[in-house]
């Protein structure tokens, strides 16, 4: 290894999931990324500016408008021995797609009787917090998450932007990756050599020992941050970053709360029938007697997103509310 | 000028060859040798006793539920004929004689349509897809699989297959508009047979037909006799050949009749006449081809005779086999293999309990 591979550099969470992209063209000729606006325009989000120029229009696609027509024409692809990388503007507009994804991506290798994998990858936005309302602000990667045959991930960190894009194109499944709008600005530093990571473990970003808290994406730093401020109330939590949804590493967190006796979910989106409450199930189930109290749930407030942003703040989980929460499950005073 | 007629491109035909007595017409006759033309009368015939026999063995219990395609031989066989093995064919669920032209097995077929796994499987090398049931949704695979091919400069088309009524679903238009805007090698085969369950053709479309749908997706078009299998396979062929050099996709409406039931479990009679059902099976496209066939001299009554009593014993044999692979229970356990590439943790629990529940229960018997 050079040292120039060694060292760090400042970039964004967009400018990681560009580099993967970059990466994973170079490397496989089967790979090519299609969807609206990707090429000329850079994609909705800026992720794959530059990437026409660097690999013409037959590999960065520009489609008709037309979710469910580039989506069901990338399962083709997938099926016709490519290895399609599909962005779909925001998970909001993928419901459009919804048919393709969960009553064909999900189900070609089972009902072919093990012949046909589909190996795409879908990557959307996600998630509120922009003042884009109702239409725009959905969180609909743990209702994804219910569905047999798809595997569910969603990169918080910088190393995951980076690195969950190559391992989603091995894998024989198809993969969704939800990246969450507001994590695209996010800058941070990242070694010269990224690159591939998994996409089955949860990760513990931070260790306590006092209460175990449950998280995924966006929320993963408005929880490290309810951390730092608790640890200087004598407080010591565990934050646990999911990173994938389906399939759920259930062991991370259940050995995690095996040692604090105490969890609490934090996530984006709505509270009855969600991924939290799965969560909240497995530990029932597979931590019952390690809990010193009921497990508890900070979720979106279940109403469609409003537009004005004091009212989207009060719907969304915040820093305060996570604090108030630990602070009453631990016993804490005043 | 303010206001004028705007010069739109193209224009639809009508294709056909065989008249309903089997006459032929010369100047279209596309000229196919004598043994491609007996394998596929052959082929035809199978299609149709085939579906005779799975419906005895489905009222008698014997297989479940299952789409019959009796009427429509000459519409998905004439089609799928022109493909080659490399050539992908994508087909919605009413399209059993083109399966089994294409290799599939009776017996899969059989197993499939009794609920058993084992029927779904697609051996390697065979390039079709399995039934689709979203209506209209398989239709964007083939043209994703087209993609593919023209990007790695293959000459291989992918050929899928919808009904009339699948036309209005947005997936069938996406696939139209996204095949055209990219010019991708793939056929796109209707086989209206008037009826989506029980709403007529008249109820899908306002349109005067379906092959018109084309020209507003600046593709080709053309509709055909679709009980007429050398008009089909005439206009397949030339599909084919403009997909394979690149000038790409084509829409063909095959005009045909759904001469029984939606499905199986579907009565008719509650929502058309006797005498539409009638009029269709004067043009039936087994007869017609058969007297083309005897006219042409290459076919007589004792191999009409052979062609059937020999297609009967290749059925015979193949319930035979399938009901003695069906008598064995296959184990549930199966169900968990396929869900996803290499099963994950919570699976193999699910798996594990489920194994554990059998074992106890079976204890107690
Ligand atoms: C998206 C969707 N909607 C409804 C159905 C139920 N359904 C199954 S077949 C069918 C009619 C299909 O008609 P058509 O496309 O003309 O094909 P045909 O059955 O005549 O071959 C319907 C409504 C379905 N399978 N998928
Ligand atoms: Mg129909």
């Amino acid at each position: 290894m050079t040292d120039d591979q060694k060292e760090l550099r400042t970039l964004t969470y967009r400018d990681a999931i560009r580099e993967a992209i970059h990466e994973a063209m170079q490397k496989d000729a089967r790979v090519f990324l299609m969807g609206e606006d990707v090429g000329r325009y850079g994609g909705c989000f800026a992720v794959s500016k530059r990437l026409l120029e660097a690999f013409g229009p037959e590999r960065i696609r520009d489609t008709p408008l037309s979710e469910s027509g580039f989506v069901g024409a990338g399962i083709g692809a997938a099926l016709g021995g490519m290895r399609p990388i599909v962005e779909i503007m925001t998970v909001n507009f993928s419901l459009l797609a919804a048919v393709q994804i969960i009553n064909n991506a999900a189900v070609y290798l089972y009902m072919s009787g093990g012949q046909f994998n589909v190996p795409i990858v879908i990557r959307m936005a996600t998630g509120g917090g922009r003042q884009l309302a109702a239409q725009h602000s959905r969180s609909l990667e743990g209702w994804y998450a219910h569905i047999p045959g798809i595997k569910v991930v969603s990169p918080a960190t910088l190393e995951d932007a980076r690195g969950m894009l190559w391992t989603a194109l091995q894998d024989p499944d198809p993969v969704l990756i939800f990246e969450n709008a507001g994590l695209y600005n996010m800058e941070g530093t990242l070694a010269g050599d990224a690159g591939a990571v998994d996409i089955d473990k949860a990760h513990v970003q931070r260790a306590g020992k006092d209460i175990t808290i449950i998280t995924y994406s966006a929320n993963l730093y408005k929880s490290l941050e309810a951390a730092e401020i608790l640890a200087k109330q004598g407080i010591d939590a565990e934050v646990i970053d999911l990173r994938t949804l389906r399939p759920l590493d259930d062991q991370t967190f259940l050995a995690s709360v095996a040692k604090t006796h105490r969890a609490l979910i934090v996530d984006e989106g709505w509270r009855s029938g969600s991924i939290s409450a799965e969560i909240s199930a497995r530990i029932m189930e597979g931590a019952f007697y390690e809990l010193d109290l009921p497990v508890e749930r900070l979720c979106s407030v279940e109403a469609p997103m409003p537009y004005a942003k004091h009212m989207e703040d009060a719907v969304l989980p915040q820093v305060d509310k996570i604090v108030a929460l630990v602070r009453k499950m631990v016993g804490a005073n005043g | 000028m303010p206001r004028k007629k705007i010069d739109l491109p193209g224009q639809i035909d009508h294709l056909s060859i065989l008249d309903e007595d089997g006459k032929l017409d010369e100047s279209l006759d596309p000229g196919l040798p004598d043994e491609l033309l007996i394998k596929l009368y052959e082929a035809m015939v199978l299609g149709r006793e085939f579906d005779r026999r799975m419906l005895n063995l489905q009222r008698q219990g014997r297989i479940g539920t299952f789409p019959p395609i009796t009427g429509q031989e000459a519409a998905h066989l004439g089609a799928a004929a022109v493909l080659q093995a490399d050539d992908w064919m994508v087909p919605s669920f009413r399209e059993t004689a083109a399966e089994l032209w294409r290799g599939r097995s009776m017996e899969s077929v059989l197993m499939a349509f009794n609920g058993f796994n084992e029927g779904f499987h697609v051996e390697e090398g065979r390039n079709d897809l399995p039934n689709s049931v979203p209506v209209g949704s398989q239709v964007l695979h083939a043209v994703g699989i087209a993609w593919a091919m023209k990007y790695r400069k293959e000459k291989r088309v992918a050929m899928a297959f919808f009904g009339d009524g699948a036309t209005s679903q947005g997936d069938v238009h996406e696939a139209f508009n996204f095949a055209g805007v990219f010019q991708v090698p793939a056929i796109f085969v209707c086989q209206n047979n008037q009826w989506a369950i029980s709403i007529p053709r008249s109820q899908q479309t306002r349109s005067k037909t379906i092959a018109q749908k084309a020209l507003a997706y600046g593709i080709e078009g053309i509709q055909v006799d679709g009980n007429d299998i050398l008009a089909v396979y005439a206009a397949a062929a030339e599909a084919a050949e403009r997909a394979r050099n690149g000038d790409g996709p084509t829409l063909i409406e095959c005009v045909t009749y759904r001469l029984m039931m939606h499905t199986t479990a579907d009565d008719p009679k509650r929502y058309r006449t006797e005498e539409e059902v009638e009029s269709w099976q004067k043009k039936d496209p087994i007869h017609r081809f058969q007297s083309y066939l005897k006219e042409k001299g290459i076919i007589d009554e004792d191999g009409i005779a052979d062609v059937e009593a020999s297609v009967k014993d290749r059925i015979q044999e193949a319930v035979d086999t399938a009901e003695k692979q069906m008598a064995e229970t296959p184990d549930p356990l199966h169900m968990f293999a396929h869900v996803y590439d290499t099963m994950p943790p919570h699976l193999e629990a699910q798996r594990e309990q489920l194994a554990q529940w059998r074992n106890n229960t079976g204890e107690e018997e």
